[in-house]
């Protein structure tokens, strides 16, 4: 069976069944931060506790990244299997606005305010065999 | 005490094979010179600044070794705006009475590849395909259509205005024009941002003489006084490039704290403008920086672009070099191609693109990455 392990650790929780994002919020001034940061950047305080940022956020405004990228953009695919993907900021109940990559429906164009959920997606194949895995979304099933 | 820019060269933007980046910014300074009949030997100080050309105090070795205090320059895209403010205060504080800001760069074609460790990021975030500046624009643009009825209507004036206006310049990179329909039918690079709609990294230098504006009825018959230079960083909250994560509630950007910054220092108003450089990085963010600057209130850029108001014959001329659309940015000269061009207009020596009825006030403006904003105010 194929490994499969976060593309960093810390960003989501994983394994989990619904995982969700993980950020981190200032003691003093409440803020949150994605990915988890020791200071506050909005209090300079150095209290921060990692807190869960949910999994169901809605979209704030987006783009499609539609050429491959160069690097630092590392996948598996060739410019000839590239998909375009979405690209925007989602707006968690965490009290965030993370960047993410989305998922894009064939023939349905994204919109600001559309609903979104986390997914947790193979993204490439490394080396020894092991399963990338990265933070998605996709539009939600009401 | 005021001072003056007496001297100003430019070392044409776009592709020069046979030349580094620090003969360009050379090139730049021997132009800048001679405008104001000096030479090097005359230079007491010199700030320089280049992203991929190498450093600037190296071009002592093309211009001579004469002992001069030369400070280099790195401020991401505020270089030259950095440059010139230490050049500002350093004439303001009377330690000296005249010298140079010079910025040049050669960037390799293509869009730039940004290390994520230099931006103090994990390797992830440019892995998964999150680390494009291009999309950010877009993605920035995007918000400000929906929050102020902008459309893409207003994209493709700004494209085409700016290809106009290159097409008049003889030092500009893109000197064809291009029609409404080439520019609305160009590839889509990053929604709602087309290919015509980006500027490119490029080469180029630029170059300005300065001095305490008490003596600069020597060199010239037409100074430039800069009146307010002010350079400013992101707040907390501010939404710009490269950030994994936003604030939920949006503070205004570094532009709009430098903008303020200038204008009293100045003692002047957005009213008193009549030709203005504003950072065009893409046509959408020329749109955000009209009002950002002061120059209209958000939302208000559709009529104005509607109504040919930037153009080099409207009521509020901006980018009359084509800006960074049609120069191309090469990133350590681009701030100071922008006072070059707000100089040339104030001289009234635009030719072609001279913008009409002699202006006064002159205005730039650069903003980028990591959020940091430059603004100049000059009057002749
Ligand atoms: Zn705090």
């Amino acid at each position: 069976m194929t490994q499969q392990i976060a593309i960093k650790e810390g960003l989501f929780t994983w394994p989990a069944e619904k995982p969700e994002l993980l950020g981190s919020r200032c003691i003093h001034c409440g803020e949150a931060a994605f990915p988890a940061q020791n200071d506050c950047r909005a209090c300079g305080s150095r209290e921060t506790e990692i807190t869960a940022l949910g999994n169901r956020g809605t979209l704030w405004t987006w783009t499609i990244q539609s050429f491959m990228p160069k690097s630092p953009y590392l996948s598996d695919e060739t410019p000839e299997t590239f998909k375009p993907y979405g690209v925007g900021y989602v707006e968690m109940p965490g009290g965030v606005r993370v960047e993410s990559r989305f998922e894009l429906i064939e023939g349905q164009v994204p919109h600001i305010g559309m609903s979104l959920d986390l997914v947790i997606l193979p993204f490439r194949t490394d080396e020894s065999g092991q399963e990338i895995m990265m933070f998605s979304f996709k539009p939600a099933e009401e | 005490m005021d001072v003056a820019i007496i001297g100003i060269g430019l070392h044409p933007f776009g592709r020069s094979p046979t030349l580094t980046g620090q003969q360009q910014g050379a090139s730049a300074i021997r132009t800048a010179l001679a405008d104001a009949g000096l030479t090097w030997k005359d230079m007491q100080f010199a700030y320089g600044g280049s992203q991929d050309g190498g450093n600037a105090d190296a071009l002592v070795n093309e211009l001579g070794l004469t002992g001069l205090q030369f400070t280099n320059i790195w401020n991401g895209c505020a270089t030259g705006g950095s440059s010139l403010h230490a050049a500002y205060t350093a004439i303001k504080s009377g330690e000296y009475d005249i010298g140079v800001v010079v910025g040049f760069d050669k960037h390799a074609r293509g869009a730039f590849n940004p290390k994520p460790s230099d931006w103090g990021l994990d390797d992830w975030y440019g892995e998964s395909g999150m680390m494009l500046t291009t999309q950010f624009f877009a993605m920035k643009f995007q918000r400000y259509m929906h929050d102020h009825g902008i459309s893409n209507d207003s994209l493709i004036r700004v494209s085409e205005k700016a290809f106009q206006n290159g097409a008049l310049t003889p030092t500009a990179w893109r000197r064809e024009a291009l029609s409404y329909e080439q520019i609305a039918n160009s590839m889509m690079v990053s929604d709602p941002l087309r290919k015509y709609m980006f500027c490119s990294p490029a080469e180029g230098g630029a170059a300005l003489i300065l001095c305490n504006a008490n003596i600069a009825e020597r060199y010239t018959k037409k100074p430039i006084y800069l009146k307010a230079a002010a350079v400013r960083t992101r707040h907390y909250g501010s939404f710009e490039v490269f950030s994994p994560s936003q604030a939920m509630n949006v503070a205004d950007a570094p532009t709009v704290t430098a903008s303020k910054a200038a204008f009293e220092l100045a003692g002047l108003g957005p009213k008193d403008v009549d030709v203005m450089q504003l950072q065009d990085t893409d046509s959408g963010t020329e749109i955000i920086h009209m009002a950002e600057n002061g120059f209209c209130e958000h939302g208000e850029q559709e009529m104005l672009l509607r109504e040919g108001a930037t153009k080099i014959d409207g009521a509020m001329p901006v980018n009359t070099d084509g800006g960074c659309l049609a120069n191309g940015e090469p990133v350590g000269a681009s701030g100071l191609r922008q006072v070059h061009e707000i100089c040339v207009q104030l001289r009234g020596e635009g030719g072609a693109r001279q913008v009409p009825g002699s202006p006064k006030v002159g205005y730039t403006h650069v903003y980028g990455a990591p959020g940091l904003s430059g603004v100049n105010i000059l009057t002749r």
